[in-house]
């Protein structure tokens, strides 16, 4: 942990040893982190049999054949691959929506009880969603809204974290004099926030809907207690599904297509888009 | 700004206009669900068989009987057990990684690759990522096979037969899962020290464990105690990994059965009443914690 020492004597040969050493950790994390989903892979293009004798280094045959096989087994993986997408993308569009809305509310207007609002907002961040999970679901069922996507969806709109970091963003990227500007043009309040506000707000909406997405695609708490009917079921419930089938049983081959198709899509959207992602994580944390 | 008075309370009205979609779905699907929690919480309503009993208006005899007969204090124990396993090698990583990618010294190359790896753990479903340690994990998995062959193990272990084990790798999934977040937030905090300080410890001579300790650690306080309690917070609402590890049985012998896990239990057999209980618990639990960050990192944020 010799974290900015820069002792004068023998400077140079330690820096390059510590360079070294943090060259090797590093690489060795690296490979702890990628190491799950190599083997993933190389176990997801193996047949059963060929998994059952072993693991090998290099990739099978059976990738083809075993999503082949995974798309026409009784799991409606295709349908979850649907479903999931559909609830976050709507997740993800509504809540950057309506969280650059709200923070355009508390960063633009100055209006009695503002502050409070803004400090209300930030002291419910933390409620966890699970904690009010038994009013949610007799909510849900008392409005008929079970097997739909609506209590999935909907409840994206009010979310302080997303409000959080728009705002943050907000406060450095959104001067005043632009929406005054616009204002003297003779543009409508809502015209404004929608043609002036959003488009400056681009960058800063791209991560957060990433996050959204990916929140919403990962989430299995929530979707668990209101899904039902295989119709409407997404991908995290139907690897619990998986998990609680026998599993010996399974072609195994699927069982690892199945946990790829769940995780692979994430993985190749991140890669393209991990420099907004990384850097806008940055951004955001310098105050948070 | 407030030349034109009436002018300007005119367009400012549109501030609570633009608050209303908050609202609303704030109020409808995270107010009421909670106040029918804390309701439900104190009445006997659960399903004994077929048949349905309550709900009757009992007060706080749920909250008694949550804490004296179940098993209460050893699902909170599994859960910070797990959580301290899976946060201590986190935070020890992400002290150590942030250190070195700040540290203008050692310059490291490939800073952008290492940080896109170490953050992709964090984006991978948790359901999906914990399936795959349950079948690269099993007896006649990949692991065990490697294991086996390069001469660790004389035969394949049943990690999901043992607690340690278990609660091992649930540990070791939320480390992965969480350090490259944590590095993130951690490596902000350290850029936000300002190189001054350091240069004057070294003209003091001091040594590289004392300036770390001395000064970085001070000055990081803040964003460390944000990153430990949000952690703590995260973990007590641990659920996902564990519960799809186990199949939601938290075995062996419930030693890896969380809080979350408990009520999620509670929530499908439809014991409504004790579901309320334990949910107003972790909800005053979480309250207190976060009252913790609010007080050191939101304070100044208010203008």
């Amino acid at each position: 942990m010799a974290n900015h020492s820069s002792g004068k004597k023998g400077k140079g040969s330690s820096v390059h040893a510590r360079r070294a050493v943090a060259y090797i950790v590093l690489i060795l994390i690296s490979f702890l982190c990628l190491f799950w989903f190599y083997v993933l892979f190389i176990n997801a293009s193996r047949s059963n049999s060929e998994l059952g004798r072993g693991f090998t280094v290099l990739p099978g045959k059976y990738l083809g054949k075993n999503f082949y096989n995974l798309f026409h087994s009784s799991l409606p993986v295709v349908r979850g691959m649907v479903n999931s997408l559909i609830v976050a993308a709507l997740s993800a569009l509504l809540s950057t929506y309506f969280s650059t809305m709200t923070a355009y509310a508390i960063h633009a207007y100055r209006f009695a009880g503002r502050k409070a609002i803004f400090t209300f907002i930030l002291g419910i961040m933390m409620i966890p969603t699970q904690v009010t999970a038994l009013g949610f679901v007799k909510l849900v069922q008392s409005m008929k809204l079970e097997d739909n996507f609506i209590p999935l969806v909907i409840p994206t709109i009010a979310a302080p974290m997303t409000f959080f970091y728009l705002k943050q963003y907000m406060d450095s990227n959104l001067p005043g004099e632009l929406l005054e500007a616009a204002r003297i043009d003779g543009a409508g309040e809502l015209r404004i926030f929608n043609t002036v506000a959003l488009p400056l707000m681009k960058p800063a909406i791209a991560v957060q809907a990433i996050f959204a997405f990916v929140t919403s695609w990962n989430n299995y708490f929530t979707p668990s207690l209101i899904l039902h009917k295989d119709k409407v079921k997404t991908l995290p419930i139907l690897i619990a599904q998986l998990r609680a089938a026998d599993w010996l049983k399974f072609d195994m081959g699927q069982v690892y297509a199945m946990i790829a198709f769940s995780i692979f899509p994430v993985i190749i959207v991140y890669l393209i888009l991990s420099k907004n992602i990384v850097g806008g994580l940055a951004a955001g944390a310098v105050k948070g | 700004m407030k030349k034109k008075k009436s002018v300007v309370t005119r367009y400012n009205r549109w501030g609570y206009i633009f608050l209303i979609p908050f609202a609303v779905v704030f109020v409808t699907f995270q107010l009421i669900p909670l106040c029918t929690t804390i309701y439900n919480s104190f009445f006997e309503n659960y399903m004994s068989g077929l048949r349905k009993v309550g709900p009757n208006f009992i007060g706080l005899k749920n909250y008694a009987k949550l804490l004296t007969e179940g098993d209460l204090g050893k699902y909170f124990c599994n859960t910070m057990i797990m959580w301290i396993l899976g946060f201590v090698p986190q935070i020890i990583l992400s002290l150590l990684l942030s250190a070195w990618f700040t540290n203008p010294q050692l310059r490291l190359k490939g800073q952008r690759f290492f940080k896109t790896v170490i953050y992709l753990p964090n984006l991978i479903m948790a359901a999906a990522f914990s399936m795959l340690f349950f079948t690269l994990f099993s007896k006649g998995g990949p692991v065990n096979s490697i294991l086996v062959a390069v001469g660790v193990f004389k035969e394949p272990y049943d990690f999901m037969a043992h607690i340690g084990s278990v609660r091992g790798l649930v540990g070791f999934m939320n480390c992965l899962m969480w350090f490259g977040n944590t590095t993130i937030l951690l490596m902000a905090g350290m850029m936000g020290i300002p190189d001054s300080l350091y240069e004057a410890a070294e003209v003091d001579g001091a040594t590289p464990g004392q300036i770390f300790w001395k000064v970085t650690m001070p000055l990081l306080k803040p964003i460390f105690v944000y990153v430990l309690v949000t952690s703590l917070i995260g973990g007590l609402q641990m659920f996902d990994v564990p519960q799809i590890l186990t199949n939601g049985s938290g075995d062996p012998m419930r030693t890896s059965m969380t809080l979350i896990m408990y009520l999620n239990k509670h929530l499908f057999s439809k014991n409504f009443g004790m579901a309320g209980a334990l949910s107003v618990l972790l909800l005053i639990l979480t309250g207190f914690l976060s009252a913790i960050v609010f007080q050191v990192t939101a304070k100044d944020e208010v203008q």
